[in-house]
């Protein structure tokens, strides 16, 4: 008897083992697959990057071009270039900007925490403001709250992100002065870590707001339709039925079927932020990756742009896996072959 | 984003008016040494080593950190840099430069005639395009001792003595660069010059943070304590930053034009747009001169009389510039005044276009051209849908054609385009910056601001070969006047402006804008109070 359950532990285990090993057998071939495809994206498009460089300079000749394009590589065959970049993929090393002429894991690097202090603030934010609201304008479906709600949700969802942002600055920046217009934090003031991180937060505020308001419309308004629709059901009725009270129907019984839809799309969202900010950090100087890659694409800085491509794409994954997780927990019912 | 609409918010919110807008920055008054100045340096600079990277923003702090021989007063004449005099021989082939004493660099070690010698001669030679072509020419780099350099050329070239500023010839340490590959030198993060500020800290996205030189060669420079370049990519938010005070000073487009009649007009502001002249930024219409109808000169000639400058500057450049009259800037030297121009006529543009057989087909359209727009911002929009309304009147329609840096840097420089709009600088001299665009032995495919248009005519070469070595001054105006006289004729491209750049400083900051470089000067007398 010991035998046999310890075999069906054995069992269980290589099943485990072997889930993770085909899920990461399926993390490296998308990785490699967004590597190439991302490398023949890039180099689809017109433009040489030896000749921005050289553009940029006001003066250039032959040998400066020759010079650049020696350095880095690009008088090679394109074949040989793709080679180069997958088997630094593979070693994790993103190689070194053209234009900065630094690793491009330190440039990201540096970049990183900037960003995700933003897009984490503004995702948790919209998160938990849109799923709250939502559920308020649906338990009042149809009064006039509900409308206010509604309304006010359009016309974020309308607003262009970088107007938002900008109305902001004039108003609480320049007209009131409670927060600094723009930058990730105050400069050339020596401060202790508590302070720098109080003092981090008071610049994240105007963007992290311009950032979650976009979404935190899109989750009202989904959170509102789910929850409503799952108000509907018949074991609502039956929990009704029962005489639950009306705080536990909708914890219990409502939120945890009505969140799913919401939880997708956030999902799939989440990974978006990191390389979405762009506006957002253009507008309020913010020293974040969407940034960086605005400015690799203009500089046509290859490593740079592919090393965030990559990035960016490793956390998407990341956070699709994360969302599967979350699936489970809320709904145990969602389960994946893997584990079956 | 549309910075046009934000600047219309900007107005429509009252904020134009606003006078009482704290003032973020105490000091005391009278007091000329100590402060910290903010400014603004968009885009972020690769690198700080000039040597090595010439783009404006790596000149603007490079500036502060490395020098070279001599400075230009908005005059352009030489004055003293790192070398307290200098004297010319006769035949225009031997520079003898006498160094200042006690200049060290930001390690602490003597810079010698011998750093000169191998910055120009082994440095610059190979990482410096501009500088390449000056530096080339020297046939014998000397140093009798150690505050003496002697440069001897091979045939005069009248621009080598403008050709010390810190933009084209910065003084790098020999002792860290020697034997080493200069581009992937380690020391290229700390940037170590003679300069009066040092490189403190960098926040890549952030700001740049400059001290204090205390070692600086120049009794009680410099004045400042610190200087932060801050990284602000969005012009209204830099807009923003100057009228709160956070920023004391801005420079090149820092400042959207459509701005500057606005801001000018905050009392706790002052404005200049002086400080260029070494530059002198040319605006110019480029025709691709091998394409039909462009390359018939009645037809250049025509678009000349078409475009009127005066518009363009008042209504697109908010009248920041001088309109421009032929292929050398009047800030700079050897400007000729005295040659054809081209008033603001659409009856001898249509006259020009008729005389050429280009007749008017159906619906008035004689022929159709794409306009490559630049892709550097809104401004250059704007002059291209100015381009289209003006040669429209004249039966010539224009199809503007967008893209990016990187696809407009190709197409031109491969001469695949019909026109487009380009900001020449002149750096000084016309054999720097003028004939490059005209020269024949200039036309090079594949290069960004050579000849690009493809103009070729053996006389304007010749004048301008002998004006390059000619000795004296009278002799080269004299040359440099005949070919613009020529090129004034054939309009290889349509001159528009001398573009003008506007600098903004806070009323307290003093000698800001003392040079022919302007904001690129070392600042080591810049103070407030």
């Amino acid at each position: 008897m010991t035998d046999i359950a310890s075999g069906r532990q054995g069992h269980r285990v290589v099943a485990v083992a072997l889930g993770i090993l085909g899920w990461t057998a399926k993390f490296v071939a998308v990785v490699l697959v967004i590597a190439t495809m991302s490398f023949l994206l890039v180099r689809a498009a017109p433009g040489d990057p030896a000749q921005v460089m050289a553009g940029q300079t006001g003066a250039a000749d032959e040998k400066m071009l020759a010079q650049i394009r020696e350095e880095y590589g690009l008088n090679r065959p394109f074949i040989v270039q793709l080679a180069t970049h997958l088997k630094r993929v593979v070693t994790l090393d993103l190689g070194q900007s053209y234009r900065q002429r630094q690793p491009v894991t330190t440039l990201i690097g540096e970049r990183l925490p900037a960003t995700l202090i933003l897009t984490g603030t503004a995702f948790l934010l919209a998160l938990a403001s849109g799923i709250l609201l939502g559920t308020l304008a649906a338990l009042r479906a149809g009064r006039w709250s509900d409308t206010l709600l509604t309304v006010v949700s359009l016309i974020l969802y309308a607003m262009p992100v970088f107007w938002l942002g900008l109305m902001m600055v004039l108003v609480f920046s320049v007209q009131l002065g409670w927060v600094p217009a723009f930058g990730y934090q105050t400069i050339g003031v020596e401060m202790g870590p508590l302070g720098r991180a109080l003092d981090i937060g008071h610049h994240l505020i105007l963007p992290a707001i311009s950032l979650a308001a976009v979404y935190l419309a899109i989750y009202t308004r989904l959170m509102r339709s789910s929850v409503m629709e799952v108000a509907q059901q018949d074991y609502i009725k039956t929990a009704r039925a029962k005489g639950l009270a009306q705080g536990r129907i909708i914890a219990r019984h409502i939120l945890r079927n009505a969140i799913l839809p919401v939880v997708t799309v956030a999902g799939m969202q989440a990974g978006a932020l990191v390389g979405g900010a762009v506006v957002v950090e253009t507008v309020f100087a913010w020293p974040g990756l969407g940034r960086l890659t605005y400015e690799a694409v203009l500089q046509r800085d290859y490593p740079v742009l592919l090393g965030l491509f990559l990035v960016m794409s490793v956390i998407v994954i990341l956070f699709n896996l994360a969302t599967d997780v979350l699936y489970r927990f809320i709904d145990p019912r969602v389960t994946t072959q893997a584990q079956g | 984003m549309n910075r046009r609409e934000f600047a219309k918010l900007l107005s429509a919110a009252g904020v134009a008016g606003a006078t009482d807008i704290a003032w973020g920055v105490t000091r005391a008054v009278g007091q000329t040494r100590g402060g910290t100045l903010n400014t603004i340096i968009q885009p972020e600079p690769p690198m700080l080593v000039t040597a090595i990277n010439q783009q404006q923003p790596t000149l603007t702090i490079g500036g502060k950190i490395y020098e070279s021989l001599l400075r230009y007063g908005i005059d352009l004449k030489p004055m003293p840099g790192l070398a307290q005099s200098w004297t010319i021989s006769p035949d225009g082939k031997v520079y003898t430069f006498k160094l200042f004493p006690n200049i060290i660099f930001h390690d602490g070690k003597p810079c010698t005639a011998e750093d000169v010698i191998f910055s120009c001669t082994k440095v610059l030679t190979e990482t410096h395009a501009r500088a390449r072509g000056t530096f080339l020419r020297i046939e014998k780099a000397e140093a009798p001792d150690p505050l003496t350099v002697v440069f001897t050329l091979k045939e005069p070239f009248a621009p080598f003595i403008n050709s010390f500023d810190c933009t084209t010839a910065p003084i790098l340490p020999k002792h860290v660069y020697e034997n080493t590959d200069f581009r992937q030198n380690p020391a290229n993060a700390q940037a170590i010059g003679t300069g009066p500020f040092k490189l403190k800290e960098w926040v890549r996205g952030s700001h740049i943070h400059l001290v204090r030189h205390e070692g600086y060669y120049r009794q009680g420079e410099p004045h400042l304590d610190e200087i932060f370049y801050r990284v602000i990519p969005d012009a209204a938010s830099r807009s923003v930053a100057l009228e709160k005070g956070t920023v004391q000073l801005t420079q090149w487009t820092d400042v959207e034009f459509f701005d500057v009649p606005r801001l000018a007009k905050l009392p706790n502001l002052e404005m200049t747009t002086k400080g260029y002249e070494f530059f002198a930024p040319h605006l110019w219409i480029d025709m691709n001169n091998r394409v039909a109808p462009m390359n018939d000169k009645r037809f250049r000639q025509a678009v000349a009389h078409a475009l009127d400058k005066k518009a363009i500057k008042d209504r697109i450049y908010f009248g920041l510039g001088k309109e421009a009259t032929g292929p050398v800037s009047s800030k700079t030297r050897f400007y000729e005044k005295d040659v054809k121009t081209y008033d603001y006529s659409l009856d001898k543009a249509r006259k020009l276009l008729d005389d050429m057989g280009l007749k008017a087909g159906a619906g008035g359209k004689r022929a159709t051209i794409t306009f490559l727009v630049p892709p550097y911002g809104e401004s250059w929009q704007r002059l291209g849908e100015f381009v289209r309304q003006a040669l429209g009147r004249i039966g010539i329609e224009v199809v503007l054609q967008g893209g990016d840096i990187a696809g407009w840097g190709q197409k031109v420089s491969n001469w695949e385009y019909e026109m487009t709009a380009n900001l020449l600088y002149q750096f000084g001299d016309p054999a720097l910056g003028v004939t490059r665009s005209y020269a024949t032995s200039n036309i090079r495919k594949g290069v960004l601001f050579t000849n690009m248009c493809g103009y070729s005519n053996p006389a304007v070469d010749k004048l301008f070969d002998e004006a390059a070595v000619a000795t004296t001054d009278a002799k080269r105006q004299e040359l440099y006047s005949q070919a613009q006289k020529i090129l004034c004729e054939d309009v290889p491209v349509a001159w528009i402006l001398e573009q003008d750049f506007p600098n903004f400083y806070d009323k307290k900051l003093k000698n800001v804008i003392t040079t022919g470089i302007g904001v690129h000067e070392t600042f080591g007398t810049v103070s407030f109070g």
